[in-house]
């Protein structure tokens, strides 16, 4: 690549100027921080190499959060920008940075990373096994997707961040049309944390297959597994063709090939075709989990088993059929037949049928039981009537010869943000307070708590109802400004203020951590809201033991630990203990990821010898972790009684 | 409790009127033409439906949840309701009853959109729809009437009531004509052809864009529409004929190159199929830049100036390049890229 030493580093703008310098300075003070109480090895030790499924969970939650951060500025900073006719803050160039970023940090590093994280951390729990079916695997999914998080991020400092869009469409997105490291960051980034993604699917899914606890069939499983099962399996299946598109992409910007490209009757429509092949599937797999985490929520606060679970079963696995089924959907307007898009047209149409089930399963759940309206149960009852109008508005968009007049306007952003919003954002806040005293040990304080939520309601309604109304008028996406005389002010800057409610909304959660850190009571059993259903509350203390259960619960029914509150048994106690074999740490998942990262950030810049070091780089890992014989050790019985003692105090 | 939600479903149902009424009819709900009002129509069911649908969900949850709150006596409370196969099964037929009513309209009017609008007039009848290539380039439109042998860029005149045939393809980036009065949009890709029918019911200027994100100009690549009598449009042919320069292919090959068109709008005599048809051809445009001397460049370069050549200093714009693009020629020369375009 033709790249000058000094566009290595991209200076001028004031903005990155003020990244710049925030990330060196927060990277020197944790840096800092670190050695000054001597917690090197304890990072190393207790997190960075942990194979627990537990403190994985809560590193992909963290770096969720970050990446929640980090999208909503670039989120903020396009609302900005579009407050006003004619703005100056961003200039056309660097809006489309901010845009594409956006897209791919809250898809790919904030939404799934965090259902992710609760999925790492719960659902082990709620089929009552001691960690996952390959530990080491699981580490390795964190490492790969952290390196890729990272690679993408440092993007917009080192060289250039993609500007083609979330979407990455051809021919826009080759050499010709968007020269420069940007989007070649996009591929390997991606590629990197896509390895780490598939991984994780094929892990659980494995995991809940086979590690379920003695009892548990698949129909007694709770909601959120259930939930996660399909959605490990939706990743196995629609990953491999991302995998595959990434790299063919990446041939064509790096090796000079003729895929996707207008030379040599390169195919620029088969990028189109199989990015969403993908990218329609990769909806339901940010979404099916949110529906299983409302499940549990709803039918916790109502107090009452969840309202025709077989249904709600049935509604899932159609919808993972049918979610492969629409992708063209997406590109109705690309001219095909008409045929094609009445198919696609019905099969979208079809799937608000098992949707629809799902909502009136929610609402009757609550039917006749008695709810109480915590936080997390705000969050989940703010779902139903949001998400509703996300959907109702996807089957307006279902239906072609009208969406020609919806596609590529705010009426189809203003869709995909209710429902990715409502729809996993609110899941993510819900399941994250929701399971927090399980991770934490204490609540999280419901005042602020509530503050936090009713702001971020009214926002987020502020700021995307609107836009429905701007698509109709005319107003496409991806316009980095418009001018007076197109109409559009008035709701844009209504819509603006919406987008900064959400943040202060960001800000008070953030405040809420910290100020129950401090001041929350901690609690005192495993069931921190006494109403537990699941097997997740059945531990003998707030916060599992490493080891999750001294004896391996058994399961008669549905909501299994609600039946056992009932019948007044308490499985883990006063029982012969034994011995209980764990896996070890592993050092090598994150040795090989940084190499992966280190290749990678080579390849982005046409350093070819990068690529090929790194590339043996990995392959030495992968031959050492071969030679690695070292399979777990046993907790002894010792240290067993001493921890349950201490847990049932 | 129930205060909870109240401002929510408020805030829902106050904007919706508060909204209708601060701006005017929204220009997708407001159409000029039949393809739009087609289009307009089945938006307007649809919403009818959904707002319906949305209706029965707040009520019902806001019944439930007022009724079913945690309270002193609990005495509706059933923990032991967990199903109901009458009620299961009304909710899985109703929306598939919807669905069924909105799909046929929705496939009706996708077979309807894919041929010229049925002529009102029998005058009308007898004509033929006015073709018109819609070409886009990075960032903007090339209009060319073959049959009046004239082009435009960024802006275009239709005679109302006849039916247009737009026949869009790209130069370079996938791209969507779009002109939300007259109807919804289309893709117009390199290499290959796609077909937009659209008609003005209404004498008026309308605005059309690349409604599809291209890159740093995209927000500029927007055109007008001027609808008018028959008799009108005729005399603007006329005129362009007349008077428009004619068109090199020099000229339009500095078209190619990725910009915003700083004159605003042109015409010429003469178009541009006679050099190339880029549904035909996808390459011409990179061949183009790299005759005139135009490298993409890192949009973080520091150095982001081109070097353009000046006409007299390239061999091949000295000699004759008219290609023959009728298809009987067509079909033995360029028979991969036909097949691209034939899934439309």
């Amino acid at each position: 690549m033709d790249l000058k030493w000094n566009e290595f580093i991209i200076t001028g703008d004031p903005l990155i100027l003020g990244a710049q310098i925030s990330i060196l300075l927060g990277s020197i003070a944790v840096v800092a921080a670190l050695t000054y109480f001597k917690k090197w090895t304890w990072l190393w030790k207790e997190w960075l190499t942990s194979v627990d499924h537990k403190k994985l969970g809560i590193m992909y939650i963290l770096s969720a959060l970050l990446m929640l951060f980090r999208g909503g500025i670039d989120g903020l900073m396009i609302r900005t920008q579009l407050a006003k006719p004619g703005m100056e803050f961003l200039d056309p160039q660097h809006y489309n940075e901010v845009f594409s970023t956006h897209g791919v940090i809250m898809i790919l590093f904030m939404a799934m990373p965090f259902l992710i994280g609760l999925i790492n951390y719960i659902v082990p729990l709620q089929i009552g096994a001691r960690d996952v079916a390959f530990p080491y695997l699981n580490n390795l999914s964190f490492w790969t997707f952290f390196v890729g998080m990272a690679l993408f991020n440092i993007s917009f400092i080192i060289g250039g961040s993609p500007d083609a869009g979330w979407t990455a469409y051809t021919p826009l997105a080759t050499n010709e049309f968007s020269p420069g490291p940007g989007q070649n960051y996009y591929l390997l980034a991606i590629q990197i944390a896509g390895i780490g993604t598939l991984m994780t699917g094929i892990n659980f899914f494995v995991t809940i297959l086979k590690m379920r606890t003695k009892g548990m069939t698949l129909m007694k499983m709770s909601m959120f597994t259930w939930t996660t099962l399909i959605t490990m399996l939706i990743i196995i299946f629609a990953f491999p063709v991302l995998t595959v598109a990434l790299a063919l992409q990446t041939f064509d910007r790096l090796f000079g090939s003729v895929i996707f490209t207008l030379q040599g009757d390169g195919n620029p429509m088969l990028w189109v075709n199989l990015f969403w092949v993908w990218g329609h599937p990769e909806v339901y797999i940010v979404i099916l989990p949110a529906f299983g985490i409302f499940s549990e929520i709803i039918s916790t606060f109502a107090r009452k088993q969840l309202f025709a679970y077989k249904a709600m079963v049935v509604s899932i696995v159609t919808i993972s059929v049918l979610s492969f089924l629409v992708w063209v959907h997406h590109f109705f307007t690309m001219g095909n037949s008409a045929e094609a898009n009445s198919f696609f047209s019905i099969t979208t149409m079809a799937i608000s049928i098992p949707t629809g089930v799902k909502i009136f399963n929610w609402l009757f759940t609550m039917y006749r039981g008695r709810i109480s309206f915590t936080t997390p149960m705000l969050w989940a009852l703010a779902f139903i009537p949001n998400f509703v109008i996300g959907g109702v508005t996807g089957v307006m968009l279902a239906m072609a010869a009208a969406d020609y007049q919806y596609h590529n306007t705010y009426f189809l952003v203003s869709h995909f943000h209710y429902v990715l919003i409502s729809g996993t954002v609110f899941a993510c806040f819900a399941g994250l307070i929701y399971w927090y005293p399980k991770m934490f040990g204490h609540k999280l304080n419901e005042k602020i708590g509530k503050w936090a939520f009713w702001i971020f309601i009214i926002g987020f309604n502020v700021c995307f109802f609107p836009q429905y109304f701007l698509g109709l008028d005319g107003m496409p996406r991806r316009i980095s400004t418009y001018t007076e005389a197109d109409g559009w002010t008035g709701l844009n800057f209504i819509s603006t203020i919406g987008a900064f409610m959400m943040g202060l909304a960001f800000l008070i959660f953030v405040v809420n951590i910290v100020y129950s850190w401090r001041f929350s009571p901690r609690e005192k059993t495993g069931d921190a809201w006494g109403l537990g259903r699941n097997l997740e509350w059945a531990t003998s203390s707030s916060i599992p033991p490493h080891y999750n259960f001294a004896v391996l619960p058994e399961v008669t029914g549905l909501d299994p630990y609600w039946d056992m509150k009932e019948k007044g048994l308490d499985q883990q106690k006063n029982v012969d203990y034994k011995p209980i074999h764990m896996p070890n740490n592993a050092a090598t998942p994150i040795i090989m990821s940084v190499i992966m990262g280190a290749a990678a950030f080579g390849l982005v810049f046409h350093w070819y010898w990068i690529g090929i070091v790194g590339g043996i780089g990995i392959f030495i890992t992968m031959i050492a972790r071969s030679f690695d014989y070292n399979d777990g050790y046993y907790v002894s019985v010792e240290e067993i009684k001493e921890t349950e003692a201490k847990a049932n105090k | 409790m129930l205060k909870k939600l109240k401002p929510l479903s408020l805030l829902l149902f106050l904007a919706l009127p508060l909204m209708l009424a601060g701006c005017s009819t929204p220009e997708v709900l407001d159409p000029k033409g039949p393809v739009a009002s087609q289009q307009s129509d089945l938006i307007i069911l649809s919403i009818i439906f959904m707002l319906t649908i949305v209706a029965v969900v707040f009520v019902l949850l806001t019944i439930i949840l007022v009724k079913y709150r945690e309270r002193k006596d609990h005495d509706k409370y059933s923990p032991e309701l967990h199903g109901s196969m009458l009620l299961e099964t009304i909710w899985t037929i109703i929306p598939i009853i919807i669905v069924v009513i909105l799909a046929i309209p929705t496939v009706r009017t996708i077979y309807n959109l894919e041929e010229a609008p049925e002529a009102k007039t029998a005058e009308a009848a007898n004509e033929d729809p006015l073709v018109i290539e819609a070409t886009s380039i990075n960032w903007k439109w090339v209009f060319t009437y073959p049959e009046e042998d004239i082009e435009t860029v960024n802006y275009l005149h239709i005679p109302i009531h006849r039916p247009v045939e737009f026949k869009l393809t790209s130069a370079d980036n996938m791209a969507a004509l779009w002109i939300p009065s007259l109807g919804g949009q289309k893709y117009a890709m390199s290499g290959m052809q796609t077909t937009l029918f659209l008609q003005a019911d209404e004498a008026g200027e309308y605005n059309g864009r690349n409604a599809n994100f291209t890159g740093e100009g995209f927000n500029e690549q927007r055109f007008v529409v001027y609808a008018e009598e028959e008799e009108d449009y005729g005399q603007w042919v006329e005129e362009v004929q007349d008077s428009a320069p004619e068109l090199t292919q020099y000229e339009y090959d500095e078209l190619l190159i990725p910009g915003v068109y700083e004159e605003g709008t042109a015409e010429f005599n003469g178009t541009h199929l006679q050099w190339i048809d880029h549904s035909k051809d996808a390459e011409y445009t990179l061949e183009a830049w790299e005759r005139l001397g135009y490298e993409p460049k890192n949009p973080h370069a520091k150095d982001k100036s081109q070097n353009i050549l000046p006409e007299d200093e390239i061999p091949y714009y000295q000699q004759d390049n008219t290609v023959d693009y009728s298809d009987e020629n067509m079909d033995h020369e360029n028979m991969g890229n036909e097949e691209h375009a034939s899934h439309e």
